[in-house]
């Protein structure tokens, strides 16, 4: 059939190409067949490369003097591509080549399997590594940097790492666990931290009477947008969840009146010690007790919240999981047919994950508001749908851990990389790898969809099974 | 009067861009049933190669020859864009047949994600302004002080999306490609013992998505003379509204769609509020997906174990 045509095609060869065993091999008859074969391979890879590259890379325009565009040619940058593009295809026919030597009867594109016993053990030591090291961190950076305010900079990461990690958790509910892939969970980010600027800045209410207001009011809203997309399946519910975020977001820029539109609410309160204000007043949180006043007990205890938060909502998954609805959402994940036919209740089961999903995003939200003491319907823009999506998505969708390393990994590394100072040696004075985040984002989850589509550390195997001793994982895992 | 008619010779142009981003939609949903959410990005792209192209064929050929430049820019973004639909499907699409569910449609985030960025690092994040094309108009009839008016630029853009709509639905219907194409939508197994490249096929299809996206870009430059990296992300949204509205799968469907969601686009933000207008197509979207899942124009689908 599709063999000889597909054999032909020097570009088309891969190893996850392979459907069924209808596989042309390609086996050159003499390495100097196979040498020829890979350089044609790889220059036309090169020229496809060249071709995408025309305009967007050759040429830059700018915007001049009397507004019209300029004209910038960039030989070297399109040569660069096309020459890596060239002996990176050549140095993978290589490697292909003496893999495919040394292992003659691999089978074609063996999907991963689920957790094995013991990488299920390692991320459950991993993941208290994790936590002890999360609790000891303001001051093991405080002791290595010499004080609690030079160690500002990196107390500040860690309570974004730690925001987009309580976001990932949350988002995971309702991706890793009952397989709905929202794409609007933003949303609810911002309902969580408008319920809380709002009521505080009108109201005067405080943030500990608004976190769980603000948590019920994105619940609420998560059933809201539950309730329609009950029917849809996977990529339609994708599509409108996505549609209901931006929808928030025009509403939060348009309805001046409530939201005050573009320019956002400013001047939020401030986060109290539980009703003790961290000022330097005498009724103030260090003269309360007895300690000198130092503006970073705010930020340590905004750090210590955020890691609170962030480990209720894992607590609250794990134990979700191994009650009655958390197995109706594995079930649901897996097939939702099989699930009706079993009298699962889907319509209840959906909602449930929309809604407890949806809470913890208000619960980050509110937090975000406090600490932020600003909030704008920028930050609330589909990017950030994304970037929480792509963590839950590289974490492994499911794994606590694997969102935990995939949130650190991409939050802080950008962060950590724009520190170095031999890449600005090396691609020049203004270099930021901050502009290329949502490029390495973007490629990182297509990528990842292609060789690991099960995420860094794969647990898609249900938490409770029938026959298997109780524990997942010493069943065998199913490759679906 | 003259207001609505010009409402409604704006709202079929917008329809017409629309319509043709659509096609792309439908017919990568068509053929292998999935979401193609890069396809806005493309668009977005070939925006971007069609306004490098045209700055760069105008200065040869100079400021006389505007239609002649605008036609050979929107030949060449057709086939860079078509390259740049075959390598994403290549890369990342294809290697995802036969994985999970969702794994297509979350490569196709990633790629869509990718594209802006790519855009926003090689060519700035600043809007780009294109020189003035065609500007010229007739007036339809002129009611007291206001008139009703079409312009040149707006004549092209329907007459552009009604010849190529006529060539592609002959492709689908008339060519052995075609049938290809109609033969891997109902069985792609059975497609491939019969003797047809499937893969082969699934690539054209995604070639000539973005080579229509392609021509989508070019008129859209040539309507607004503006472009941004992320101008990819609302059209494509509305563009699958229509494909979704028209019924997707359906290659008139696909247009008609466009061009309601055109019109109520304009109707909307001349009649109502133009705050809302993108509210609006999003709110078409939902209701449609929840109501009217099949579109106008599409076959019901049968959810099979």
């Amino acid at each position: 059939m599709t063999n000889l045509a597909r054999a032909t095609t020097a570009a088309a060869d891969r190893p996850g190409t392979a459907r069924g065993g209808a596989r042309a091999v390609p086996q050159a008859p003499s390495p100097q067949g196979a040498m020829a074969a890979a350089l044609k391979d790889a220059a036309l890879a090169a020229l496809v490369m060249l071709g995408l590259s025309f305009p967007i890379l050759l040429l830059r325009s700018d915007v001049g003097s009397n507004n019209e565009l300029v004209l910038t040619p960039r030989v070297p940058l399109v040569v660069a591509a096309c020459a890596i593009v060239f002996f990176g295809r050549l140095a993978i026919a290589f490697v292909r080549g003496a893999w495919r030597r040394s292992h003659p009867r691999r089978m074609a594109a063996a999907s991963p399997v689920g957790t094995r016993p013991v990488v299920g053990r390692v991320a459950g030591l991993l993941g208290y590594a994790l936590t002890g090291a999360a609790i000891a961190f303001p001051f093991l950076a405080a002791y290595a940097l010499g004080g609690l305010t030079p160690a500002r900079y990196w107390i500040d990461l860690a309570i974004l790492v730690l925001t987009y990690l309580m976001l990932g958790w949350g988002l995971n509910i309702v991706v890793g666990l009952a397989g709905l892939l929202d794409l609007g969970y933003v949303a609810f980010y911002a309902v969580g931290a408008y319920s809380y600027a709002l009521l505080s800045t009108t109201f005067g209410v405080s943030f500990w009477i608004c976190l769980p207001v603000a948590g019920i009011m994105a619940a609420f809203f998560g059933i809201l947008l539950g309730f329609p997309v009950l029917r849809l399946r996977g990529d339609y519910l994708a599509i409108v969840t996505l549609a209901f975020g931006e929808i928030i977001r025009l509403v939060l820029i348009n309805w001046v009146s409530l939201t005050n539109g573009s320019a956002g609410i400013s001047s939020i309160p401030r986060v109290s010690f539980f009703g003790i204000p961290f000022t330097r007043e005498d009724d103030g949180f260090a003269a309360t007790f007895g300690l000198a006043f130092d503006p970073m007990q705010r930020i340590i205890f905004l750090y210590y919240l955020i890691l609170v938060l962030a480990l209720v909502t894992n607590a609250v998954t794990l134990r979700l999981r191994r009650l009655p609805i958390g197995r109706a959402w594995e079930a649901l994940r897996e097939d939702e047919i099989a699930c009706r036919a079993l009298g699962i209740n889907t319509r209840n089961t959906k909602l449930t994950a929309f809604a407890i999903g949806a809470m913890f995003g208000g619960f980050a939200g509110s937090f975000f508001a406090v600490r932020q003491g600003f909030v704008s319907p920028e930050s609330f823009n589909f990017m950030e749908s994304a970037i929480i999506l792509s963590i839950v998505v590289l974490g492994g969708m499911g794994s606590q851990v694997g969102v935990a390393i995939a949130a650190v990994a991409m939050v802080a590394g950008p962060e950590l990389l724009r520190r170095l100072e031999i890449l600005q040696v090396v691609f020049g004075e203004h270099f930021d790898p901050n502009q290329y985040r949502l490029l390495l984002f973007g490629l990182a989850m297509a990528a990842m969809m292609v060789w690991r589509p099960r995420g860094l550390i794969s647990q898609r195997t249900p938490s409770v099974l029938l026959h298997g001793g109780g524990s997942p994982a010493a069943a065998p895992a199913e490759a679906r | 009067m003259a207001d609505f008619v010009q409402q409604l010779v704006n709202g079929l142009t917008l329809g017409s861009i629309y319509g043709l981003i659509a096609i792309g939609y439908t017919l990568v949903f068509g053929i292998i049933g999935m979401v193609n959410f890069a396809h806005g990005d493309v668009f977005m792209v070939s925006c971007f190669i069609a306004l490098l192209l045209f700055l760069f064929v105008n200065a040869v050929l100079g400021a006389g020859a505007i239609i002649l430049s605008l036609l050979i820019v929107m030949v060449i973004s057709m086939g860079l864009t078509g390259l740049w639909g075959w390598t994403i499907e290549r890369l990342a699409y294809r290697p995802l047949r036969g994985s999970f569910r969702l794994a297509p449609l979350i490569s196709a985030i990633g790629i869509s994600i990718f594209l802006p960025n790519l855009i926003q690092v090689t060519q700035g994040a600043r809007p780009k302004p294109t020189p003035p094309m065609v500007g010229d108009v007739i007036v339809l009839f002129a009611d007291g002080h206001y008139e009703a008016t079409v312009s040149y630029k707006q004549l092209i853009i329907m007459a552009v999306t009604a010849g190529l709509l006529a060539v592609f639905w002959y492709v689908v219907q008339k060519t052995p490609l075609g049938r290809a194409q109609r033969a891997c939508e109902q069985d792609r197994r059975m497609a491939a013992l019969l003797g047809i490249n499937v893969d082969r096929t699934i690539s054209l299809t995604f070639v000539m998505g973005a080579a229509l996206a392609a021509v989508a870009g070019t008129l859209y430059l040539l309507y607004y003379g503006v472009v941004s990296f992320s101008d990819g992300f609302v059209p494509g949204i509305k563009a699958f509204t229509a494909a979704v509205l028209g019924g997707i799968g359906s290659l008139p469907g696909a247009v008609v769609g466009g061009l309601i969601i055109g019109l109520v686009e304009t109707m909307w933000s001349s009649y109502f509020s133009i705050e809302y207008k993108d509210v609006a197509a999003f709110g078409i979207l939902i209701i449609v997906l929840i109501f009217m899942p099949t579109g106008l124009l599409g076959r019901p689908e049968v959810e099979k174990v």
